[in-house]
This record gives structure tokens, C-alpha cells and sequence, in this order.
């Protein structure tokens, strides 16, 4: 391939290599783990919905049922499935009467167990066809309204009420939104609970709620009608309920998720093995859903300095390809992450912050990449802040970055006002108009700046992954690779909710999701 | 008032913003309208800036964000003055002493290491305050507590409960307890902020340590409101934090 940095292909062959040697390596943990998190998911998917009067979500009260009477490492579909045959019940008429009480799953023996897990699977079956259904939905949409060559506008709304969020989002739309990231609340991600209906409470954003989706998805799909264009819908698939968001996202026709293997155990503290266990299973799903996810690279930036660190962001980048394809997932719908993040003061960090993201653009080329903007370093100079962001959306438009989060000039004052919105979009029109065109005319001069900060950045992740590939993937997050943060295997929150699989063990959406991206035809 | 008539005699009793020429009182503003852009919206925004205190305001760009959103920029010339005579500021006291320099303070009048302990409290997510003021390598060329050579610095990271703090600070036996805040949606942090005052008033720990909080949005006069010995606000470094820090536990003989 020929590219305008002159890589190296060979050490890129060789990063490729180690990275799929180490997610090979954890896939053998994940493989005979499952967590509660991923068997809730299987009782959300096979339709249990709904909460207690006090508010717990009916997943958790059967989890919880089940795991107190040791069943869970069967799985909850098979026990779920010999209930729906011996008590002629559904599943959510089953966690229903969990809840009241009035049922207790240990007295139900699976006798038949091929024919438990019939039962299971046909209702899986249903849930399934569902979210293909949701998958040719917006194919059909992107076909009628056509999707847009070059970079998607990507914006937040972080009201933290999801009515506000509504009218802020279809703004955005009107001011050429391509896509709508609804902010979590702060806190959500060490929930170990899906928070239910929809809501108007929380900071620096609301809960991902699966009403809360189904309402902004309608919003956005109508005022995409009025523009001519499918706005696609993002959320935060991360945290102690990964896989039960995926469901939920793919349930609800999200087309975006934020879903990274490494990011809830460096950044939320959450224990490892239940982040790589959740992440596979909500990764299968995601690629199921024909969803585009996004890594979160950009946020070793935030933390470590991002000259210094550019590698890992390349190393971690491979990783969780690597990951990803485990998990079904096309190149296609890999949105990995990196960021903007080299300090203003730093002489020639522009021509840094090219190479790096000309690299990543040849290193994946079929990938959507993520690209973040400015923030560490904006500050409550708005002027100044509008000015770095202008950069940013240059390097983007001369790279080919896919997935383009707008940076905000108020960054580092507030969650964004619809007017700091719109003057972003404004900013990022502008040079994505007046630069259209310009990354088919630019070449890098040989052993220049550029090339050389390529080449030095590659040849560290090569370096890292290699090291990584030798301590294994457990050993190196000890040992503080990512970000300088280090994490304990039996560290951090959720272990308690990882446990091994049981001799016959079921998941009947392994089976039906189980190729991920393609699978759905 | 024309420029001609105006008085530019510079008069810091009657001090006014600057635009070009002392004492015009230019300002700029910018303000979304929940209304249709139109000459109504435009009059609307013109007659808001007037009762804000704008002579002759201008409107000098408006655009439509949505249907029923409109956006302005407005220039025009404060009629008020203020007395800078007479302003008063909350700052921190005590010498800003460079990264060595603190570590001899500690030497000569301390003699022990000090232990600090930060966290971004609460539920709040962020940790780029608290890890500007602690990490190695800090933020912007000024190095963090990790690197004084006689200060022991636990970082604990975000979302930290104020209870876990309290337990951790007692476990560490911590001289100096640091607290990050940087989500202040719906006034969030003057909450927590409050209730680990409360917190450690109720233990009996809030006079046996210095407690400081730290954030975009935190100012020293605030900080000292809720109970808080100092507060630091943007453009504060990690040599800021300690040098009050550690004078501080002299002052109070927490030595």
C-alpha cells in the first residue's frame, strides 16, 4: 500500500501480529467466564423488561434470584427456558413472578434440557430478527436520504433532562448534526443497574435509559426527515452494564456507541476481567446491530502527555481492533479513537497532530475513525478556543477522519449552549468547505517532520505491543502501560459479578449473533 | 455621547471597560433567544442590552439556530462605573515558593513528610484537575506533588465518595487533604463540597488537617464559605497548592 507517510508495513504487519496474540490470549478467559451483567443482558433480550415498585429492574431481581439459588452457571437462558415450559409462562411473566415472589426457579429441574433451550432460543429468535429488522430500517433510511461522503459532525447535548436534550438535539440537527451523542450522567457507568422510563435528572448529563433512547430516536428520525438525512443516534455502551446498553441500543435502532475494551478499567476503576468478559458480549451484539462503535483512545491523551503517549494510542488502537474482531465486529464498524491533545505551546504539534492522524487513517483504512478535539488545553478563552478547534477540523479534512466530534469553544466553561453548537458547526463547515478537497493534493515530503514523527511513533507501539504481548494483557494494565493508571486483576469494582461457566453452560445469542457484522443476512 | 464629548480622563473611581478610547465603555455580548430571528428578535435583544446597562447597543451579527432560536452579538458602551478604589479580593495568603523551595519549608519547619491525599470527589468523572495539581508530570511545565521530594502524594482518582476520602485520609494519617471539583451542573459540587465539611466536623478531623478545594468554577472566596481553608481556580499549579498548604500547617502548628 502506498501511503504519504512511508510506513513501515512490515512493523505495522508485525504490531498487527502481537495485538491479535494478546486479545487471542484473553479470549481464552473470556470464553469460560460470564458475568451478571451478560446475563442480564440474556434475560433483556429475551424479553424481560420492566421494574419492581421500588424501581429495581426485573433483570436484576431474576439475576439476583438466580445467582442466590446457584444457577447462574448454566446461564440464565436454560433456566429461564425450562421455567417457560414447566410453567407455561413468558419471560417476563416468569421475572415477574420472581419478583412477587410467588416463584421459585430452584424447585424447576431442567429435565429436558435440549428442550429448555429450544424454548429459550425461539424466543431469542424473535428478539433477534427484531434488531435485523431495526438494521435494515436504517439501511433503508441511509438509502432514501443517502449518506454523506467525508466527515460526520458529531455533537453532544448534555442537558441532563432528556426533554431538553430532545429540543437541543433536533437544533443541532437543523444547524447539520450528522450525529447525536446523548451524555450520560456522571456515575452512571459504576451502576450495576440499567436505570428505567425516561428522565430529567442528572449531571453533566442524563441516564441511558432505553425509554430515554426511544424517544430522542424518534425525535431524530423525524427531524432528519425535515433536513434530508439520517441522524444517527449515540450512547455510552460502558461501565458495569455494557452489554445490557448494547441490548437496549440495538433494541432501539442506536447507530453509535461509545464501547471500548480497556476504558471502564483504566478510567472507572472497574475490575478487568469483568470489563474484558462484558465488552465481548456487548461487542457481539453491537456488531449484530450493524452498530459503529467507538474506542476511547482520545482519553489517554487527557490524562498522559500526548506527545510523549501518542504510541499508546496506537497500540491500544490495534488492541482493540483485535478485540473487536473477536467479537464479530467489521473494520467498518470500528470507529477507533485518538485525539487532538498536543499542547498549543508545543513548536510544530499541528504537524504532529497530521501525522498522527494521517497515520492512523493508513494504518485502518476502512475504519470510521473517531477523532476528538481540544481539551485539555482550551481554556475559558474562547477566542483562542475557536481558533484551536479551527485547526482541529483542518487536520480532519486533511486526513479523512470519519467521525468528527466538534470541539466546543466553551469547553472548559460549561456543557455546551446551543449557540456554542452552532458556531462549531459554523467553524467545521466552513473549512470542510473551503479545504474540500485539499487531502487528494497533499503529499508529505520524505524524511520530513511528518514522515519522521510517523515512523517514531509506530515504531514505540511496535515496542509496547511487544512488551504487552510478553506480560500478557492482565500483567501489563498492572503494570500501568495505558494512561500511567495502573489496575489490579482482582482490583476495582464488578468482580463479584464474574463467574465461570458450569458444565452446559447457554447462551442462545452467542449462537444467533455469534458472527456479529455479517451474521444478520 | 459622542467620542467628543466624552471625559477621558483616566479615573479609577470611575472606572469603565476600554474599547479604543478611555472611558467609552465598550463591551461585547452574546446571547441566544428562545424566538424566530427576525427585526422583533433583534429589537428584543437590543432592548435587553439597554437594560443591562447598554448605551446605543449594536447589533452587529444574529443568526437562526432553529425555528424558534435565535443568536446575538451586541456591542455598546456601559453607562455604569465602579470604584477599584473600593474592591475588595479574597486571595490566598502566604509567598508562592517554587518546588524546591517547598520542600526546604518542609525541611527547616516541618521535618518530617508531609502526606497529602487527593481526589475528584463525589460522582464527578474528572480527574484532569486533581491530576494537574498531583501527578509527576503535572500540567504545563509545572510539576506535580508526586515529584516533591517531601511530600508523600496519594492520588485517589474520581468519583471518590467523601466517605471513602474521610476513611482514606484517616488510614494515610494525611496533613493535607486536596478536593477537585469540575462538574458543577445544578450547583453539584457545592453539595458535596459542603457535606464533607460536614463530614469531617462530625469526625473531629476537619482542625487536624488543611482542606482545599480546587476547580475551574472554585474561587478562594467561595472555598473559604463552605468552610474550606483555600480555593484554587484556573491558572493555579501544583507550587500554588503547596506552598499556601504547607504554610498553613505551620501557621496552625499541624506540624
Amino acid at each position: 500500500m502506498k501511503g504519504k507517510l512511508g510506513l513501515n508495513w512490515d512493523l505495522v504487519a508485525k504490531a498487527r501480529e502481537c495485538a491479535k496474540n494478546v486479545a487471542e490470549d484473553t479470549q481464552k478467559f473470556i470464553d469460560i467466564h460470564s458475568t451478571v451483567a451478560v446475563e442480564r443482558t440474556v434475560c433483556r433480550l429475551m424479553g424481560i423488561d420492566d421494574t419492581n415498585e421500588v424501581g429495581v429492574p426485573l433483570a436484576n431481581i431474576v439475576v439476583q434470584h438466580m445467582e442466590g439459588h446457584k444457577l447462574l452457571p448454566v446461564g440464565a437462558a436454560l433456566t429461564l427456558g425450562a421455567a417457560m415450559i414447566s410453567e407455561n409462562l413468558t419471560p417476563q411473566q416468569i421475572a415477574g413472578k420472581i419478583s412477587e415472589g410467588t416463584l421459585d426457579l430452584s424447585k424447576i429441574a431442567i429435565e429436558d434440557v435440549e428442550k429448555a433451550k429450544r424454548a429459550a432460543h425461539s424466543v431469542a429468535e424473535q428478539t433477534v430478527a427484531k434488531i435485523a429488522e431495526n438494521r435494515k430500517t436504517r439501511e433503508a433510511y441511509l438509502k432514501r436520504h443517502g449518506d454523506k461522503a467525508g466527515p460526520l459532525i458529531y455533537l453532544i447535548v448534555a442537558t441532563g433532562n432528556i426533554y431538553e436534550d430532545v429540543t437541543q438535539a433536533v437544533a443541532a440537527v437543523k444547524q447539520g448534526a450528522d450525529v447525536i451523542a446523548v451524555i450520560r450522567t456522571t456515575g452512571q457507568s459504576l451502576l450495576d443497574y440499567v436505570p428505567y422510563g425516561e428522565t430529567t435528572e442528572g449531571f453533566g448529563g442524563t441516564y441511558a435509559t432505553q425509554a430515554n433512547f426511544k424517544l430522542m430516536r424518534a425525535a431524530l428520525d423525524k427531524a432528519g426527515d425535515e433536513v434530508g438525512r439520517y441522524v444517527r443516534l449515540c450512547n455510552y455502551c460502558s461501565g458495569l452494564c455494557m452489554p445490557e446498553i448494547a441490548a437496549m441500543g440495538a433494541m432501539e435502532r442506536l447507530d453509535v456507541m461509545l464501547n471500548d475494551a480497556l476504558y471502564g478499567v483504566l478510567f472507572r476503576d472497574i475490575n478487568m476481567k469483568r470489563t474484558f468478559i462484558d465488552q465481548n458480549f456487548s461487542r457481539m451484539i453491537n456488531a449484530y446491530a450493524g452498530v459503529i462503535i467507538n474506542t476511547g483512545e482520545d482519553n489517554y491523551l487527557t490524562t498522559a502527555d500526548a506527545v510523549e503517549q501518542a504510541h499508546t494510542v496506537l497500540a491500544s488502537q490495534f488492541l482493540n481492533e483485535q478485540f473487536a474482531l473477536k467479537a464479530g465486529l467489521l473494520e467498518e464498524q470500528m470507529g477507533l479513537g485518538h485525539a487532538f491533545e498536543i499542547s498549543p505551546d508545543v513548536e510544530n504539534g499541528f504537524l504532529m497532530e497530521l501525522a498522527q492522524a494521517q497515520m492512523a487513517r493508513e494504518i485502518f483504512p476502512k475504519a470510521p475513525l473517531k477523532y476528538m478535539p481540544p481539551t485539555k488545553f482550551m481554556t475559558g478563552d474562547i477566542f483562542m478556543g475557536n481558533v484551536q478547534n479551527a485547526l482541529f477540523n483542518a487536520v480532519t479534512i486533511m486526513t479523512g477522519q470519519r467521525i468528527h466530534l466538534l470541539g466546543m469553544l466553551t469547553e472548559a466553561i460549561h456543557t455546551p449552549f446551543m449557540s456554542d453548537r452552532a458556531l462549531s458547526v459554523e467553524n467545521a463547515k466552513y473549512i470542510f468547505n473551503t479545504m474540500a478537497d485539499i487531502s487528494g493534493e497533499i503529499e508529505f515530503k520524505e524524511g520530513g517532520i511528518i514522515q519522521s514523527r510517523a515512523k517514531e511513533v509506530l515504531e514505540k507501539a511496535y515496542e509496547l505491543l511487544r512488551e504487552i504481548e510478553k506480560r500478557k494483557i492482565f500483567d501489563s494494565i498492572e503494570g500501568g502501560i495505558f494512561a500511567d493508571i495502573k489496575r489490579k486483576p482482582d482490583g476495582g469494582k464488578g468482580l463479584s459479578g464474574v463467574f465461570l461457566k458450569g458444565d452446559g453452560y447457554y447462551n442462545p445469542f452467542t449462537e444467533l449473533m455469534g458472527k456479529g457484522g455479517v451474521s444478520y443476512e | 455621547m459622542s467620542n467628543n464629548e466624552l471625559d477621558k480622563t483616566f479615573d479609577l473611581s470611575r472606572l469603565r471597560p476600554y474599547g479604543d478610547t478611555m472611558n467609552d465603555g465598550k463591551v461585547q455580548l452574546s446571547f441566544t433567544l428562545p424566538v424566530k430571528n427576525d427585526e422583533k428578535g433583534a429589537e428584543a435583544a437590543t432592548a435587553l442590552a439597554k437594560k443591562m446597562g447598554l448605551k446605543d447597543p449594536l447589533v452587529a451579527a444574529q443568526k437562526t439556530l432553529d425555528d424558534e432560536f435565535s443568536f446575538y452579538i451586541i456591542y455598546g458602551a456601559l453607562i455604569h462605573t465602579v470604584d477599584y478604589n473600593e474592591i475588595q479580593v479574597a486571595a490566598v495568603e502566604g509567598d508562592v515558593m517554587g518546588m524546591t523551595e517547598v520542600s526546604d519549608y518542609i525541611k527547616q519547619n516541618i521535618r518530617r513528610k508531609v502526606v497529602v491525599i487527593g481526589a475528584s470527589t463525589g460522582t464527578d468523572a474528572h480527574t484532569v484537575g486533581i491530576d494537574a495539581i498531583m501527578n509527576m508530570k503535572g500540567f504545563a511545565g509545572h510539576y506535580g506533588l508526586e515529584r516533591y521530594e517531601m511530600i508523600e502524594a496519594h492520588n485517589l482518582g474520581a468519583q471518590v465518595t467523601n466517605e471513602e476520602f474521610i476513611q482514606k485520609a484517616q488510614e494515610l494519617k494525611a496533613d493535607i487533604l486536596l478536593v477537585s471539583q469540575t462538574v458543577t451542573q445544578k450547583d453539584v459540587h457545592i453539595q458535596n463540597l459542603t457535606e464533607l465539611v460536614e463530614l469531617l466536623e462530625a469526625e473531629g478531623l476537619r482542625d487536624k488537617v488543611i482542606l482545599v478545594c480546587g476547580g475551574p468554577r472554585i474561587t478562594h472566596e467561595l472555598a473559604k464559605e463552605l468552610g474550606y481553608d483555600a480555593g484554587f481556580g484556573s491558572g493555579k499549579y501544583a507550587e500554588d497548592v503547596a506552598s499556601f498548604a504547607v504554610q498553613e500547617m505551620v501557621n496552625r502548628k499541624l506540624v
